[in-house]
C-alpha cells in the first residue's frame, strides 16, 4: 500500500512538473509582450524596457521559470536593489497585471466561492442521482423508472445558463422565494452562505445527478446480471442484503472514480454558473484574466486547477485500491 | 401437498427420494413469443445419490436447476408443475421462504468460480457469511472458525491463511473448492453443481470430481450435476437424464444410458466424445445442425430435423411429441418413435463400432 502510495505521488509531481513547464510558457507564446499590456497604449521603448526589467521577463526563460517556481515555495524579489524592488512573500504566483494585487489574494478571495458551489452541488448529485439510479435500477421497468429516466434524459440535455436562468426567474423574480445568488464566507454566517448559494447547488447538481442517475443505473444493472449476485442469492441472502452489500458495493466502483475526476475538474472553475448567479469564483476570475491577457492570473488558476485534477485523480487511485482488492497488486 | 404456511420446518423425509421433480415447465413470454425453456420434465434424486443431467447449450438443463434453486424472477417466468424439495413443494413458495431454504438445505456450484465469487470480499468471510445468514445465532469467531474447517475439509492447505485471501489470490482449482465449501458450509441434503469442472484445466477437473463423491459419502447429500462433458457423467453419476429442447429424451442408471443408450440424440452425444480404444483417425461424428429455437419448436419430435433416423416409423417423428416410454429394461426411459428393436440395430451397426467414452 506505501508503495502503491509513493508511486502514485511521484507521478502526480511529475505530472505537475510537466504541467507548470507548459503553463509557464504561455507567458512567452503569447502574441503580445506583457510588458506592452501593463504599459498601456501609447509606451515608448524605454518604458516597455523599464517594465520588462520590473518583471524579471528580461532574462532567460529557464531563469525565469527557476524563479517563478522559487516563488512559488519560498517568496522571491522582483527586481531586487532597484526602485521598484517588490517583496513577494511565499507562495508568490506574481501580480495582477491590472492592479498589482498579489494573485495569491486573489485565488484566496475566488477558492471559497467555487468550492463552496462545488461542495454543495457534489452532495446534491451524488446523493439524488446515484440513489435515484440504484432505485431504478432495483425497481428496472415499473413506472418509477421510466418516470426517473425520463427526468434524467431531460436533465442530462439541458445546460447550465438554460436551467439556471429559468430556476433564477422562478425562484427570484417571480415569487421572491430565495434572495438573489451571493456568496458570505460559512465562518461569518452559515445559513446566509446557504442560502445564497441554494440556487447555484440546485442547477448543478440537478444535472449532473441527471448524468449520474443514468450512470448509476447502467452500473447496477449490469452489476446484478453478474455470477456472483447470483451466488449470494443461492447463498440464501435476503434481496435487501444481496444488493446493498453484494451488488452496491461492485456498482459503486466506477462511479467513485468519475464522480472524483468531476469534482476535481469543478473545482478548477465552474465559469458558467457563476457567471449566471454572478458570483466571483475562480471560473469567472480565469476567464476575465484571459480577456486582458492578464497571464500571472492565467498561469496560476490553470496551474491550480492542474493541481485539483491531479490531487482527485490520487484520491480516486487511493480509494479504488481500498474498494477493489484486485487493485493492490497492479 | 400443501405449501408450510410458515417458514418450511423439515417435514419427514426419512423416505423416497429428497428432490422430486413432476411435470416441471418453465416459460418465459418474451416478445418473439413464449420460450419454452423446460416442458414437462420430471425425475427425482435420492440422499447420496448423484444424477447427471445431460444436453447442449439450451437444452433446459440449467434453467431447471435455477428453477429448483428458485433463482428465477417468479414476475418474468411462469413455473407450473411441483418441486418437491424434502416434501416441501417449492413451486409457488413465497421468495421469504424459499430464500430459507437456498444454501441450508440445497445449495449450488456454479461454472467459473471466479465470476461466481465477489472479487471485493475475503473468501472466508464469504463462507463465513453463508453460514451466518442460517445460523444468525453463531458468533462471528464461530462463523469463521466454521469457513476455515470447510476450506480444510474440501483439501486447500493453510486454510486459516487462505481465509483471508481473496478469490483473484486462488487458482482456479482452489477457488472451485472454495466455492464447494461455501455450498456445504451448511451441511445441505441437496447439491446442485452447474458444469463445476468445465472452466478448468482437465488435470483438476478430476481432483474436484474425487473432491465431490468424497464429501457425498460424508454429507450423505444428493447432487445434481449438470454438464455437457458425458465423461464427467460416466465418472460420477449413478443415473442420467438427457435433456434435448425443454424435454428428457432419455432416462437411466448411467451403465444403461452410456452403454445401451436408445435415444439417436444421446447416440449423437457419445459419438462427438473421442475415444481412447477405437481408431485414432476415425473422425469424431459431430450431430449436424444447431439446437433447436425453444420459441419455436419443431412439431413432433423436436430432434427431428437433426435425426437421421426421422422419419423411419411414419410420420409420427414430424407430427407427434414421443412420449418418454419405459423400454424392456427396468428403469430405461426413451421419448423416441422408433421402435426398440430398430434402435438396438442402428445402435448396434451405426454408433457402436465408432462412439467414445463407454466403450
Amino acid at each position: 500500500m506505501i508503495r502503491f502510495l509513493t508511486r502514485r505521488i511521484l507521478v502526480g509531481v511529475m505530472t505537475l512538473i510537466v504541467i507548470s513547464v507548459i503553463v509557464f510558457g504561455l507567458f512567452f507564446a503569447v502574441p503580445s509582450s506583457p510588458a506592452k499590456v501593463m504599459c498601456g497604449k501609447n509606451c515608448d521603448a524605454a518604458s516597455i524596457a523599464a517594465v520588462e526589467r520590473r518583471l524579471e521577463i528580461d532574462q532567460p526563460i529557464v531563469e525565469q521559470y527557476t524563479k517563478f517556481m522559487k516563488g512559488i515555495f519560498v517568496g522571491r524579489t522582483y527586481a531586487p536593489g532597484s526602485d521598484f524592488e517588490v517583496r513577494c512573500d511565499a507562495p508568490c504566483l506574481g501580480f495582477s497585471f491590472r492592479n498589482s494585487e498579489p494573485v495569491t489574494d486573489i485565488l484566496k478571495r475566488t477558492i471559497p466561492v467555487t468550492l463552496s458551489i462545488v461542495a454543495g452541488a457534489a452532495v446534491l448529485w451524488l446523493l439524488i442521482g446515484v440513489s435515484l439510479g440504484m432505485i431504478s435500477a432495483l425497481r428496472k421497468g415499473t413506472l418509477f423508472d421510466k418516470i426517473a429516466i425520463g427526468v434524467s434524459l431531460v436533465g442530462a440535455s439541458m445546460q447550465v445558463f438554460f436551467f439556471g436562468l429559468i430556476l433564477l426567474f422562478l425562484l427570484v423574480y417571480t415569487t421572491g422565494l430565495l434572495p438573489f445568488p451571493s456568496y458570505t464566507p460559512i465562518t461569518e454566517d452559515p445559513v446566509a452562505w446557504a442560502t445564497g448559494l441554494i440556487l447555484p447547488w440546485v442547477t448543478l447538481g440537478f444535472l449532473n445527478s441527471a448524468i449520474y442517475a443514468r450512470l448509476s443505473r447502467a452500473q447496477m444493472l449490469e452489476t446484478l446480471s453478474e455470477d456472483y449476485v447470483r451466488t449470494a442469492r443461492a447463498k440464501g441472502l435476503p434481496l435487501r442484503r444481496v444488493y446493498t452489500k453484494h451488488a452496491l458495493r461492485a456498482a459503486i466502483t466506477p462511479i467513485v472514480t468519475i464522480a472524483g475526476l468531476d469534482i476535481g475538474a469543478s473545482l478548477g472553475g465552474t465559469f458558467i454558473t457563476e457567471t449566471i448567479f454572478g458570483l466571483r469564483g475562480l471560473g469567472k476570475e480565469t476567464v476575465e484574466a484571459v480577456g486582458f491577457l492578464n497571464l500571472p492570473i492565467v498561469v496560476a488558476t490553470v496551474l491550480l486547477a492542474a493541481v485539483f485534477i491531479v490531487v482527485a485523480n490520487l484520491i480516486v487511485d487511493v480509494l479504488y485500491a481500498v474498494i477493489d482488492p484486485r487493485v493492490r497488486l497492479s | 401437498m400443501t405449501a408450510p404456511a410458515s417458514a418450511p420446518q423439515a417435514p419427514d423425509t426419512s423416505t423416497g427420494p429428497y428432490l422430486q421433480v413432476n411435470d416441471l415447465r418453465v416459460q418465459f413470454p418474451t416478445e418473439d413469443g413464449v420460450v419454452k425453456a423446460v416442458d414437462g420434465v420430471s425425475f427425482s434424486v435420492e440422499r447420496g445419490r448423484t444424477l447427471g443431467i445431460v444436453g447442449e447449450s439450451g437444452s433446459g438443463k440449467s434453467v431447471t436447476s435455477l428453477t429448483i434453486m428458485g433463482l428465477h424472477n417468479t414476475k418474468r417466468a411462469r413455473i407450473s408443475g411441483e418441486i418437491l424439495v424434502g416434501g416441501r413443494n417449492v413451486v409457488g413458495m413465497s421468495e421469504e421462504q424459499t430464500r430459507r431454504l437456498r444454501g441450508r438445505d440445497m445449495s449450488m456450484i456454479f461454472q467459473d468460480p471466479l465470476s461466481a465469487l465477489h472479487p471485493y470480499y475475503k473468501v472466508g468471510a464469504q463462507i463465513a457469511e453463508a453460514y451466518k445468514i442460517h445460523h444468525s445465532n453463531a458468533s462471528k469467531s464461530e462463523c469463521r472458525k466454521r469457513a476455515i474447517d470447510m476450506l480444510g475439509r474440501v483439501g486447500i492447505p493453510q486454510p486459516a491463511r487462505r481465509a483471508d485471501q481473496y478469490p483473484h489470490e486462488f487458482s482456479g482449482g482452489m477457488r472451485q473448492r472454495a466455492m464447494i465449501a461455501m455450498a456445504l458450509v451448511n451441511d445441505p441434503d441437496l447439491l446442485i453443481a452447474d458444469e463445476p469442472t468445465t472452466a478448468l484445466d482437465v488435470t483438476v477437473q478430476a481432483q474436484i470430481l474425487d473432491l465431490l463423491e468424497d464429501l457425498q459419502r460424508e454429507f450423505n447429500s444428493a447432487i445434481i450435476m449438470i454438464t455437457h462433458d458425458l465423461g464427467v457423467v460416466a465418472q460420477v453419476a449413478d443415473e442420467v437424464l438427457v435433456m434435448y429442447g425443454g424435454r428428457a429424451v432419455e432416462f437411466g442408471t448411467t451403465e444403461q444410458v452410456m452403454r445401451r443408450p436408445q435415444h439417436p440424440y444421446t447416440w449423437g452425444l457419445l459419438a462427438s466424445v473421442p475415444s481412447l480404444h477405437g481408431d485414432a483417425d476415425a473422425d469424431l461424428v459431430p450431430i449436424k445442425g444447431n439446437p433447436p429455437s425453444l420459441i419455436n419448436l419443431p412439431s413432433g419430435c423436436a430432434f427431428h430435423p437433426r435425426c437421421r433416423y426421422a422419419g423411419r416409423n411414419g410420420d409420427l417423428s414430424f407430427t407427434e411429441v414421443p412420449e418418454l416410454r419405459q423400454v424392456q429394461e427396468r428403469g430405461h426411459l426413451v421419448a423416441c418413435h422408433l421402435s426398440e428393436a430398430d434402435r438396438k440395430r442402428f445402435y448396434a451397426e451405426d454408433i457402436a463400432p465408432s462412439a467414445g467414452v463407454a466403450q
